[in-house]
């Protein structure tokens, strides 16, 4: 079974990346661009067959290594 | 909003401190008004419980331009140049984040550098963390050494020494202390105190985020119920804007538009705006609205108390506002001009041009809580080692299991993540006594360590201070450089606590009479309480930065030995103290006892005849003997040389164990030229210096005779082993 | 000989580039990023450092700025180009050099003293270097596993584009001898006309005895020429 993680930080955490990559779009021109942030991206494939299972797994995968909780979050999907 | 008893004790703030917030501001103070005088009367902004025990440290000397209280110390070292240095501790961010408490440690303690007006050219670090066993302590250790390399790699300023240790008594804290050097034309030193009224207050640097505000989130999980979002208490570092506002500051501190300067680190915007009125018996008046911020619907208690990193306070002289801007706005920097100063003496903050707060400023600085805690005096009675029946170990295998042990083996797997050369004036990078680094263009430089010792410090805080100033003020001299004035990073547990209290006392008691006896003043320094668990804290320990001038640069003085068949001189008494030893505590896990002591007449005298020698160049090496002895300090001179030395015991030896990795203090080791030995022997005999001649230097063999004999590239690979393997 | 040295914020070795240039007798000026013309000089430096903080990928922002399109010029136009460090990644991210440079292998900032091979002495960089002669340089990167495709990389080998490759004090190119995981041990590459050469050590720290030893001298002195 396979599921994506999607790490970013959290929503008030500044993300000096993110804010960098903004301002040069918006100096290549990209008048519309409201935000940027950026983040990090797992894939992960588990043996296992009940799905909840499988979820929680990744979850506690997330919350004991992948993930900072203290300024990070991150949003597990199926793929 | 009525102030609750709970909202109180979440800003951790006494019901007595309350009381006398009311008294002073003769009524209630609103959440704003309460959120700064819990910001300004914490331990960090106000050393309430360290400050009447600071006061008697020496900070003076002809030397000393600046003592503590300004953002960093100031020291003069001649032709107009000055030396602007600090440490500071980040310790509890660094155990939750270690990779973002770390860096910002590091960009923290550059801006109290440049804030004065110099350019960094230096960082150091102390680092302890708990046992290698522990689960934690290899993750701490790796987002640690690279969240300080991590900024000062990226802004471009070297690392170029530091040191590394573990004790589990920092399992559940570990200690970050960085530390900056910077330098500055004497007569371009810029401080804080504010001057005039009307003055410009301007906002420098990045937005202000919900970062750090530890009351807020708290208090507002409280009133708001429809927060569930956690907000961040973790800052996170952007060295590249960091450079970005050194680059903008120091462009700017060319001409005269700059009244005063201060970086919002610690309390952000509150302790930066209320420190420069203090200093200047003047009032501020700031309109929040104006303050740029990261995020929508920040409220002024967000702004007053958010420790967003990487922004500074300026008070500008009139009409230098366009000029000030385009230098900031070349850079890509906010420059909001946010207020004025007043003669009111007050903090006044507006919103909207609505009051939100009011407070008078003497309120907030002079009149915040001093206290003067219990304390007790160490208990030594207990101390009872008996040594006698220690069973026997083989001098060789004593040995390389100091050198292979954690706190002893080579740390080039840190210091090689650290940038040591970009600048290009490092003339000697990290692994040597000290660390030199050459002023740009001139042909002097400055040496650099930073020194602790927590065991011998909990075992005998008094003895401890004192070894700590005598170590680092040896480690100067052994590159060449004469001492001339410290910054302390004091790390101790819970000051409500009398036995820390006594620690701290103790401790500052014998940094005190060492410092005195050598003319080494505290130019700055910083004071971490609080660091341990509820129920254990940790040992106490006071970390030395010191600075060192070397007038006239030669060739650069380090402990590597230089060739065979030169004389090798232990300059110091050698009495034989294993208590609290290095040897002791890796063979036997023996760690009770009392610390060497220091007697700081000899201290002196050895320190300053080898001073001398150096000055005649009679000397090819030289290295201190600290912890482990005089054979761990002997083969450091080997180990990472093609030479070794061949070592002979002395006649009449007692205890080889006592005489080989005893910690007796104030001791050196330097490396002679045959031709040089009698003017040496004279040299010291007539200044009534104890010396011994204890062995010569020879290719590949590092030997005592008699005992063992071994091939340097295997202590080298002995030394090197542990972080490659960890 | 004149020189330009491009200024990106988070440039950090700008200062000793330029230091190390008017040691060799360089008439060098100091060009921020944000112009849009770039004075007459025989040789353009990036310098190196974290442009742009490095976010992103290495190189990546500093690789769209204003005066790199007059970089891109004048190096079209035959003028010498040197990237070091971060300007050999800016380098590679404008398309200049051909290739990219992937994180260290052991995922960890690593700052020493390497050893490197001259490959090829007849440029305008290295002639006053012998073929095989072994440098000891600096190093200071994250990111300096330079990799390419095997169709480059076979052009590198047959036209002689590769300018030093890393190896031990006896002059052995092996896997001991690479420090961040390159292919073929490669510290330096030439483009095919050779006229713009990219390398992650800093010869610039080379210059001064008091600080190292002088191994970088002749790539200036060979500039020089």
């Amino acid at each position: 079974m396979k599921f994506s993680v999607t790490v970013t930080l959290k929503k008030d955490v500044l993300d000096p990346q993110g804010k960098v990559v903004e301002n040069t779009l918006d100096n290549l021109g990209f008048k519309n661009l409201k935000s940027i942030r950026q983040g990090k991206f797992f894939e992960i494939e588990i043996n296992e067959n009940d799905q909840e299972k499988a979820k929680n797994t990744v979850k506690e995968m997330c919350e004991k290594l992948l993930v900072n909780l203290i300024i990070e979050d991150y949003k597990i999907n199926k793929l | 909003m009525e102030i609750t008893k709970k909202i109180i004790e979440k800003h951790g703030l006494k019901e007595s401190e309350f009381k006398k917030i009311k008294k002073l501001l003769k009524r209630n103070p609103n959440l704003l008004e309460l959120g700064i005088f819990s910001a300004m009367w914490n331990e960090h902004c106000s050393y309430k419980s360290s400050r009447i025990h600071l006061k008697k440290l020496p900070t003076k000397s002809k030397n000393v331009i600046q003592g503590p209280g300004e953002n960093a110390g100031v020291i003069d070292i001649g032709d107009n140049d000055a030396i602007v240095f600090k440490i500071e501790s980040h310790n509890h961010p660094s155990y939750i984040e270690p990779y973002q408490g770390a860096a910002t440690g590091v960009g923290g303690i550059l801006r109290d550098v440049f804030t004065m007006g110099a350019r960094p050219i230096a960082l150091l670090n102390s680092i302890h963390f708990g046992s290698p066993d522990h689960y934690k302590t290899k993750s701490l250790l790796n987002g640690v050494v690279s969240g300080i390399g991590g900024y000062g790699n990226c802004i471009g300023i070297p690392t170029v020494a530091g040191e590394t240790k573990f004790n589990e008594t920092y399992n559940e804290n570990i200690l970050v202390n960085a530390m900056a050097v910077g330098h500055a034309k004497k007569n371009k030193i810029f401080y804080s105190k504010a001057k005039g009224l009307n003055k410009s207050v301007v906002y420098v640097g990045s937005k202000t985020g919900r970062d750090g505000i530890h009351g807020a989130s708290m208090a507002s999980a409280e009133f708001d119920k429809n927060t569930e979002e956690k907000k961040p208490t973790v800052q996170v570092g952007d060295p590249f804007t960091e450079k970005l506002l050194l680059e903008a500051c120091l462009e700017l501190m060319k001409d005269d538009s700059i009244i005063a300067i201060q970086d919002m680190g610690a309390a952000g915007l509150t302790s930066s705006s209320v420190e420069m009125a203090s200093k200047g018996s003047l009032g501020i008046e700031l309109d929040l609205e104006k303050v740029p911020c990261r995020e929508n619907n920040m409220t002024p208690y967000e702004m007053m108390l958010s420790e967003s990193q990487e922004r500074m306070l300026i008070i500008l002289e009139d009409g230098k506002e366009n000029y000030a801007k385009d230098i900031f706005k070349k850079w890509d920097l906010d420059f909001v001009v946010i207020g004025k100063t007043t003669d009111t003496k007050k903090l006044v903050l507006k919103y909207n041009n609505e009051i939100k707060g009011e407070i008078p400023i003497e309120a907030l600085a002079l009149n915040a809580p001093i206290y003067d805690r219990e304390w007790s005096k160490k208990d030594i009675s207990k101390i009872n080692l008996n040594l006698k029946n220690l069973k026997k170990i083989n001098l060789l295998d004593s040995l390389i299991k100091i050198l292979s042990s954690p706190n002893h083996s080579n740390k080039s797997w840190i210091t090689n993540q650290y940038d040591q050369m970009v600048m290009c004036d490092t003339l000697q990078r990290s692994g040597s006594d000290a660390a030199i680094i050459r002023i740009h263009n001139k042909d002097k430089a400055i040496a650099v360590s930073v020194d602790s010792s927590a065991n011998y410090c909990r075992s005998h805080p008094i003895s401890g201070g004192k070894q700590i100033v005598c170590e680092n003020w040896r480690n100067l001299i052994s590159v060449g450089a004469k001492p001339i004035a410290i910054t302390n990073c004091l790390n101790f547990g819970n000051p409500e606590n009398k036995e820390v209290m006594g620690e701290f006392t103790e401790c500052l008691q014998g940094i005190k009479e060492a410092c005195e006896y050598l003319e080494y003043p505290v130019v700055s320094g910083n004071v971490s309480f609080y660091n341990g668990t509820n129920k254990k804290n940790i040992y106490p320990t006071p970390v030395i930065g010191g600075v060192g001038l070397i007038s006239k640069i030669s060739k650069p003085l380090n402990h590597n030995i230089k060739s065979n068949d030169n004389h090798i001189i232990l300059v110091g008494k050698t009495f034989g103290h294993l208590e609290q030893s290095c040897f002791l505590k890796e063979n036997y896990s023996i760690i009770d006892g009392m610390p060497p002591q220091v007697n700081l007449q000899n201290e002196k005298n050895n320190g300053e005849i080898i001073l001398k020698l150096i000055g005649e160049n009679l000397i090819l090496s030289a290295h201190d003997i600290s912890s482990g002895g005089l054979l761990v300090a002997l083969s450091e001179m080997s180990i990472g040389t093609k030479f070794g030395i061949k070592i002979e015991k002395p006649k009449n030896l007692g205890s080889l164990s006592e005489y080989f990795f005893g910690e007796d203090q104030s001791r050196y080791l330097i490396e002679v030229d045959k031709n040089n030995l009698a003017s040496i022997e004279k040299i010291l005999k007539d200044n009534n210096i104890f010396f011994e001649n204890i062995g010569i230097t020879q290719n590949e063999y590092f030997e005592v005779v008699d005992e063992f004999k071994i091939k340097i590239k295997e202590l080298y690979k002995i030394n090197n082993e542990w972080y490659n393997k960890y | 000989m004149k020189s330009s040295v491009i200024v990106f914020p988070g440039s950090n070795c700008d200062r000793d580039i330029a230091l190390a240039l008017e040691k060799m007798q360089f008439k060098n000026s100091m060009v921020w990023h944000k112009e849009t013309f770039l004075p007459k000089s025989d040789l353009i430096v990036i310098p190196g450092g974290f442009s742009y903080g490095d976010y992103l990928r290495s190189g990546a922002i500093a690789g769209k700025s204003l005066i790199i399109d007059e970089v891109i010029k004048a190096a079209k136009s035959g003028c010498l180009v040197l990237g070091i460090c971060n300007g050999f990644q800016i380098l590679t991210e404008t398309g200049l050099l051909e290739g990219t440079l992937l994180r260290n292998k052991n995922l960890k900032f690593i700052n020493r003293d390497v050893n490197i091979k001259v490959l090829n002495n007849k440029t305008n960089f290295t002639s006053k270097y012998e073929i095989g002669q072994i440098l000891k340089i600096n190093i200071a990167h994250n990111e300096g596993n330079y990799f390419t495709n095997s169709k480059h990389l076979e052009q590198l080998n047959k036209e002689n584009l590769i300018a030093f490759k890393y190896c031990d004090e006896n002059g052995n190119v092996n896997n001991q001898s690479n420090p961040n995981g390159a292919i073929e041990n490669i510290a330096g590459i030439f483009n095919q006309k050779k006229n713009i050469l990219g390398m992650m050590p800093h010869p610039e720290r080379m210059i001064d005895k008091l600080i190292s030893n002088t191994d970088g001298v002749n790539l200036f002195s060979s500039l020089i020429n």
